[in-house]
């Protein structure tokens, strides 16, 4: 029981991270753009933080911190980071028309990179033995929970034991599955993601609405990547920590038939797998299984992306315009 | 008597595309509340885009647009909704996975209160006497259904002036029927009604008057009841017309294809043919009628080894009697059987063509085999499509053009022209003039008589009825994928076609056969002779 205690906990917060990314990349392809560079957006949006926080602390010193700043200044610094980035994307893509995949895989690269990069010129202006940043300070504005969850026992510990972007992600979640299922503005989204030649017919602005879509899916996931670093990881950073989380956002895009609020559980379900190797005992001879129970959320990606090609309702596929480039005078 | 206001006015209206290409030129025109209007000319005759200047999709070079006799300037669709001008665009503008009732509420401000929509929608249908369910995806609706829920999205935004481009072309004439009630009903309602259409028969039914362009130009405005298809086509060519289709005597006719008890069933389960018996002759047109998807598609493919047959057999009998089996085969299998098969298939660019290459690489689609070695033969096609482009007279830039730019009537010749060069021992078309004007339409019927002379079994599945019983030597009638009569193509009624299509005779045995079909049923004992 105190296994399922503490892993409940844990597998919730590794999925929070997939949920933004999640989320973002849903609000982005129902615009008809498929947005390959969420992992690099989400390691930018964690640099991003990383580095407003990192200058702010070491500016007024840990003792001298004012909670409300210290939040603000990374969660903003994350936000225009990726909002640079979409920004950046729909330029290519919707502007330029450039070939989406290879925009996406591009930025992905780039944003890996300009982590490392920074991460890096970071560790170095610190001047510390580790090859990490540690925020502590701020880490504990981000990951402070309400002062009576403790003693709540394990509701305490399962529902109440996170920071507020976990909250703020299953809102954020909830809320664009609203927006997109029962709003005005959800039906001409979908509408553009589907026909953008009907959706301009009808004079909705389709050029608007691919940027305003994939740049706020943009600034959403960019939190993914924040949240990671200043709650999770106990705001350490180290380069490529963050792995391939963005791309296992993605696939739970596939995995819940691009719906929000199912991601909520998808994602919980996939932070869940993602350390599930941790509590297959496997004793100390056979240290090699866990490699392979390392394994298990792609291989269930895999299968999953199988299972859902197969499903052949019409509801259940991605927006038909998907990962095309919308020209108007093209007949 | 006062002349009444006109609902919409063009005056001197001009549009070019690029330099010098002039799609409208000097075009005045009127159309008045509680009338009809039909738009005729040929294809590139510039209808659509004067149409689309109302609609907003295009904007006039010069000239000026009155509505009830106000100048405007229209920059958008939705300005011209605000201004109560709806268009029907041939292609609808509908998203697929969304309901009747989300489409027709598509880009309209406010709060969202589908249940208020669907209210008004059924208002509308009440009041013209659609069928619309408002909760009804798209994807699961009918082409009559897709149309009307078009229709019905421009009278929900108030229009009173409606322009419908070329909207018979996909109806089945029961539909066409009900639709033109539909306009009846608007226009008694007061509406200014606009119909885009080649069919001069439709015409005739339906419009009050009628306005002739020719090459982007207005030639006139003629009343319906005072003139007739001759007089309406030689404006609109602008030289006399022969609008008679040949339809010499077979020569010669021998047993081509005969198709066994053959059954299909589609991907989802549903029976698409049963139990089909047919024999097609060389030298003769057989035609098929039948509403669409009552398995003309799949019989045709079925043939041309497309589709996956549950039984029967497809023998293919040569010229010296040899019998060959096309259930099983695939095309390429049957093209090395030494079968001549052409397939002109209903989706041109989906199926016949393909639309980002040009003329030349798709001549090569037909012969990518031949060649030396590992490299493919590519002097050939060129020449070939050179040859298709001067005698077909397609109207293109040049070889290497995309086929998708060329206009319907030419990405059908290059079509029909790929699959006759091949001197096809049997030849099946599909809707093969759909959305093509009356002289390119001609032009193929040409093209296919021509090919029935030179020995060739005509398959030709059509919609227009007249022009069915015009060309072809037989007509065979399906129904719900079945036979369901095969009559004298020289004798036959369009209404016993017509009755034919929509309900099951108790004996579908021929009702009438030419001679040849039955005298020389046998080829063996042909052979024997």
């Amino acid at each position: 029981m105190t296994g399922f205690l503490s892993f409940i906990p844990r597998a919730v917060g590794q999925g929070i991270p997939l949920l933004f990314g999640c989320t973002g990349e849903i609000i982005t392809e129902k615009s008809g753009n498929l947005n390959l560079g969420i992992p690099g957006v989400m390691y930018v949006g964690a640099i991003s933080g990383v580095i407003g926080s990192f200058f702010y602390e070491n500016s007024v010193g840990e003792g001298s911190m004012n909670a409300f700043l210290a939040i603000m200044i990374p969660v903003l610094c994350s936000l225009l980071g990726s909002f640079l980035m979409g920004m950046l994307y729909c330029f290519l893509t919707v502007t330029l028309r450039a070939n989406q995949n290879v925009t996406g895989l591009a930025m992905t690269t780039f944003g890996v990179g300009f982590g490392n990069f920074f991460g890096g010129s970071l560790i170095k202006l610190s001047n510390l033995d580790v090859p990490t940043i540690a925020l502590s300070k701020t880490s504990s504005y981000f990951s402070a929970t309400l002062p009576f969850a403790k003693n709540l026992g394990w509701f305490g510990e399962i529902f109440l034991s996170y920071g507020f972007l976990a909250y703020l992600a299953i809102i954020v979640a909830v809320a664009a599955a609203m927006i997109i299922k029962k709003t005005r503005v959800g039906l001409h989204l979908r509408a553009v993601g589907e026909s953008p030649a009907t959706a301009d017919a009808m004079g909705i602005n389709v050029t608007a609405y691919k940027y305003f879509a994939t740049v706020l899916g943009c600034m959403i996931a960019g939190l993914g990547g924040l949240y990671y670093v200043m709650d999770y990881a106990s705001g350490v950073w180290s380069n490529d920590a963050f792995g391939d989380r963005g791309w296992l956002a993605i696939a739970l895009v596939i995995f819940t038939i691009w719906r929000a609020d199912i991601g909520i559980l998808a994602s919980i379900l996939f932070g869940g797998l993602y350390i599930l190797y941790l509590y297959i005992p496997t004793g100390m001879e056979h240290m090699e299984l866990k490699e392979l129970y390392k394994m298990i959320p792609y291989v269930v990606t895999i299968i999953v992306l199988i299972v859902t090609s197969m499903r052949n309702r019409r509801e259940d596929q991605p927006p038909a315009s998907l990962g095309l480039n919308y020209f108007r005078e093209e007949r | 008597m006062e002349k009444p206001q006109a609902a919409v006015s063009m005056r001197n209206i001009v549009k070019t595309f690029g330099k010098g290409v002039y799609a409208n030129r000097d075009v005045d025109l009127d159309i008045y509340h509680g009338e009809i209007l039909s738009l005729l000319g040929e294809n590139g005759s510039g209808k659509t885009t004067l149409m689309n200047m109302l609609s907003g999709i295009y904007y006039p070079d010069e000239g000026e647009i009155f509505i009830n006799s106000k100048p405007v300037s229209i920059n958008s669709p939705k300005d011209a909704y605000e201004l109560g001008i709806g268009m029907v665009h041939q292609h609808f503008k509908l998203v697929d996975v969304l309901t009747a009732a989300e489409n027709i509420v598509l880009g309209l401000d406010g709060a969202l209160d589908l249940n208020k929509a669907k209210e008004k929608i059924r208002e509308i249908c009440a009041r013209y006497g659609f069928e619309v369910d408002p909760d009804k995806k798209i994807y699961s609706m009918s082409v009559s259904e897709k149309q009307t829920v078009e229709i019905v999205k421009v009278l929900y935004r108030g229009a009173d002036i409606l322009i419908l481009d070329e909207p018979t072309a996909v109806l089945t004439p029961q539909e066409t029927k009900k639709l033109f009630e539909i306009m009846r009903n608007m226009k008694k309602d007061g509406k200014a009604l606009v119909i885009i259409t080649h069919k001069l028969a439709e015409v005739m039914e339906i419009s009050d008057r009628v306005a002739i362009l020719r090459q982007g130009k207005y030639v006139g405005t003629l009343i319906t009841k005072n003139t007739s298809p001759k007089e309406m086509t030689d404006m609109m060519v602008g030289r006399k017309v022969e609008l008679g289709i040949e339809r010499p005597e077979p020569i010669d006719p021998k047993l081509r294809l005969r198709i066994s008890n053959l059954s299909v069933t589609d991907a989802e389960g549903i029976q698409k043919l049963k139990n089909i018996n047919l024999d097609i002759y060389s030298g003769e047109i057989l035609g098929i009628a039948g509403i669409s998807g009552c398995g003309q598609k799949e019989l045709l493919e079925s043939v041309a080894g497309l589709q996956k047959v549950d039984s029967g057999s497809i023998i293919y009998y040569d010229d010296d009697g040899t019998e060959k089996e096309l259930v099983g085969m695939d095309p390429v299998k049957i093209k090395e059987l030494g079968v001549a098969l052409s397939f002109v298939p209903e989706d041109r660019l989906g199926m016949g063509l393909v639309g980002d290459m040009d003329l030349s690489d798709n001549m090569m689609l037909r012969s990518f085999r031949d060649g030396k070695g590992v490299f493919t033969d590519r002097k050939s096609p060129h020449e070939r499509a050179e040859k298709i482009v001067k005698q077909l007279h397609v109207d293109t830039p040049g070889i290497e053009t995309p086929v998708r730019k060329l206009s319907g009537g030419n990405i059908q010749k290059v079509l029909v022209g790929r699959e006759l060069y091949l001197r096809p021992s049997v030849l099946m078309t599909a809707y093969v003039v759909r959305g093509l004007d009356i002289n390119s339409s001609y032009t193929i019927y040409d093209l296919i008589v021509f090919q029935k002379l030179s020995g060739t079994a005509v398959i030709f599945v059509g919609e227009d009825l007249d022009v069915l019983l015009q060309i072809s030597d037989r007509v065979c009638v399906l129904c719900d994928g079945q036979v369901n009569g095969i009559l004298d193509g020289r004798k036959a009624e369009k209404s016993e076609v017509g009755l034919l299509m929509t309900s099951l005779a108790e004996n579908h045995e021929s009702v009438s056969e030419p001679a040849y079909a039955k005298t020389g049923s046998d080829p063996e004992k042909e052979g024997g002779n």
